[in-house]
């Protein structure tokens, strides 16, 4: 058998976005790499392996593509993987309930690549609309073998890993394209595309059975309710205010609770360090810097973003995401941005880093440039605690029910301002810097998928939770450890951190903040995170050692330093508009390779921060 | 023959056949692949909530279009 000299045969995966390409992919390497119900979620290629019947298989998972002729970033990549011949098979996944687009891109790999298998994806979905494929007669059709798949729970994985492996032994006989015109000119090209696509939607046809009126009537329904005129800006703020409300509300107790737990570990550890006659600059280096930092991320973030990502996830899962595209996108029209930013957005609320990335789902450049420079303008969730911390001390009178919803409806403000800034910007950059006219856009709204979710639950704690935790914590732990010694070291009398904040005063003054505030976002930039342990560490360092375990006392601590509402609200939108972190800086010159984007990318947002502050400051001083 | 118009003036909730595409070559392509192939049927599904873009139902996918490229897709 000459197949079985190849020990570790490659397996590339195609299909177009969206059809569970990353869930095929997943289950069958055991991995967990995120998947999302958009278009466009997977941008670069990510490998895995499995092992079957002793032999091991890497899987590489190439971007979602409706077509492989060259077009854009993500087709290029597939196109010339596949053209590579570094895969021993190729496994295009499709989607059974809209098999007629799919099978269009089924065709041309099938004149592209050999071996090939195809994975009719998510029957699970299909047989709910009532959908069915006849597999066999489409194995017949294409000429390659077809199996079944239900990825999301499992189903025909089996199958899937012996048709790979049988593919990888015995390729069979490659079947003739039936299409005779080369397609080198250009109206040969577009004869073909049709020819292929004519080609596809008879296939189809033959092979699936459905009632085109009721299969997909379900998600009529939901886009008329969540897209329409009417109803679609109304319950889009609905579902962002709920999302909010469920953080807030949710995260208030466990933060305590983990909180008084954390801080009351303190003194054990400070005793523990005392009995084993740790210098005092040791214990409080150790206790005081590092252990009281992390124990403050820790409680402030692990609550809210284990009820956020999950729920963000759901959304995203069930195929929300692509809407609130279709709903804001008249927007970035106007603002002369790609509507595609949208989508990028909602990403930079979860990790701006992550929506600068994400940017790569533009193409072009133009508008791929305004996405990444106005990133940063929403609120990532290293940001949330922050402006909930803030909203909850200053600005909401009473706990319970109303509390909760009032600040809800606060931050929901703090959102939607964002959201403006970011359109704001967006309409800046595209007249000044960014000139031009938008390009072409096109959105795919997927069928709406019932989220699975016991397993969002799983993976959004597990993978996106704990990660963001671990780098924050990460990020925080020696930050700590600085800013303790910052604040202890001693140059003329004075601490160094004191002497900075002293510099930084004046300019902090004017913006209704003070200099250890300033220097808390500027220490912050790893991660902002830590900015309010920052500010107390710069207080508690003028000696009043006051124990900030809930909210109220902190709330005490910073009034103590003339902290009023106007401090607060200053603080606040200084929170939403200043220069993004350390990562997202980086991630923003590697994407751009520019230095020059780059210091646009910190500076405009904390010019326009640094001015709403002032202006702000300056209104509240004419109206006190 | 039946008159020509541009996709962008498709009443909601109704059908018709694409006749041809004008937009620029790069444009062009993408539309093809997304499923706008002359020939092939298209049905105006849903406004958004400002009238632009608006979701068409082409080869079995729902795909949104700005007003201005809809107005390069010809159909009858």
């Amino acid at each position: 058998m000459a197949g079985s000299t190849r020990t570790a045969p490659v397996i590339a995966l195609v299909g177009n976005p969206n059809v569970g390409k990353s869930t095929v992919f997943n289950a069958l390497t055991s991995l967990h790499q995120h998947t999302g119900n958009w278009p466009g979620k997977t941008v670069a290629t990510a490998r895995g392996a499995y092992t079957y019947h002793e032999r091991t298989y890497t899987l590489v998972d190439l971007p979602g593509t409706y077509s492989l002729r060259p077009g854009s970033a993500e087709e290029e990549v597939t196109r010339d993987y596949l053209l590579s011949g570094e895969a021993d098979v190729t496994l295009v996944v499709a989607d059974a309930t809209g098999l007629e687009r799919n099978l269009a891109l089924v065709l041309q790999v099938l004149e592209a690549a050999w071996p090939v298998v195809v994975c009719v994806n998510l029957l699970d979905e299909a047989a709910k609309k009532q959908i069915t494929v006849d597999l066999e007669a489409l194995q017949e059709r294409l000429g390659c073998p077809v199996v079944g798949a239900a990825a999301r729970s499992g189903r025909g994985l089996d199958a899937l890993r012996r048709a790979l492996e049988e593919a990888a032994d015995r390729p069979g006989t490659r079947p003739l394209p039936e299409l005779d015109c080369a397609g080198d000119c250009e109206g040969c090209a577009h004869r073909r595309a049709a020819a292929v696509m004519e080609r596809a939607a008879a296939i189809a046809a033959e092979v699936t059975e459905m009632d085109p009126r009721s299969a997909h009537r379900r998600d009529r329904v939901l886009d008329r309710l969540l897209t329409s005129r009417a109803t679609g800006i109304p319950v889009m703020l609905g579902l962002l205010a709920l999302v909010l409300w469920l953080t807030m509300a949710g995260a208030n107790v466990p933060s305590r609770l983990l909180s008084g737990l954390l801080m009351g570990w303190q003194e054990p550890l400070r005793g523990i360090c005392e009995t084993l006659r740790a210098p005092w600059w040791l214990t409080g280096a150790l206790v005081d810097g590092v252990y009281r930092t992390v124990a403050w991320v820790v409680s402030v973030m692990l609550p809210p973003m284990a009820i956020f990502f999950p729920l963000f996830t759901l959304l995203e899962d069930a195929g929300y995401l692509p809407r609130v595209a279709f709903n804001l996108d008249h927007f970035f029209q106007k603002a002369g941005a790609h509507g595609r930013q949208s989508l990028t957005m909602c990403m930079g609320l979860g990790c701006n880093a992550c929506g600068v990335m994400g940017c790569r789902i533009i193409q072009s450049p133009r508008e791929r440039l305004i996405a990444i420079v106005t990133n940063a303008f929403v609120p990532c969730n290293g940001r949330f605690p922050t402006l909930i911390a803030l909203i909850s001390m200053f600005f909401v009178a009473g706990e319970g029910l109303w509390g909760s919803f009032t600040s809800a409806a606060m931050l929901m403000g703090a959102v939607v301002l964002s959201v403006a800034m970011t359109l704001w910007a967006s309409r800046f950059l595209s007249r000044t810097v960014l000139k031009g006219e938008p390009s072409s856009f096109s959105l795919e709204l997927p069928p709406y998928r019932m989220p699975q979710v016991g397993q969002v639950l799983v993976r959004s704690i597990l993978d996106r939770t704990l990660f963001v935790l671990g780098r924050a914590v990460a990020v925080a732990a020696p930050a700590g450890l600085l800013i303790w010694t910052a604040a202890n070291v001693s140059v003329g009398g004075e601490s160094v951190l004191l002497r900075l904040a002293g510099i930084l005063e004046p300019l902090g003054r004017l913006m209704g903040l003070d200099g250890i505030i300033l220097l808390a976002f500027l220490l912050g930039f790893p991660a902002n995170e830590i900015v309010v342990p920052c500010i107390l560490m710069g207080y508690l360092s003028t000696g009043t050692l006051t124990d900030y375990g809930s909210l109220a006392e902190l709330q005490e601590l910073l009034a103590g330093h003339g902290w009023t509402a106007a401090t607060a609200l200053s603080a606040l939108l200084f929170t939403l508009f200043h220069f993004p972190c350390g990562t997202t800086c980086l991630t923003i010159w590697r994407e751009t390779r520019s230095w020059k984007w780059t210091a646009l990318a910190v500076a405009l947002p904390t010019c326009i921060g640094a001015a709403l502050c002032v202006g702000v400051h300056l209104v509240w001083g004419l109206l006190a | 023959m039946e008159e020509t118009k541009t996709l962008d003036r498709l009443r909601m909730g109704r059908r018709a056949t694409i006749a041809a595409l004008n937009a620029p070559e790069a444009q062009r392509q993408r539309m093809l692949d997304l499923g706008f192939v002359p020939g092939r049927p298209v049905s105006a599904l849903q406004e958004s909530p400002w009238g632009d873009p608006v979701a068409y139902g082409v080869c079995g996918a729902v795909i949104a279009l700005r007003r201005a490229d809809a107005q390069q897709i010809l159909v009858r």
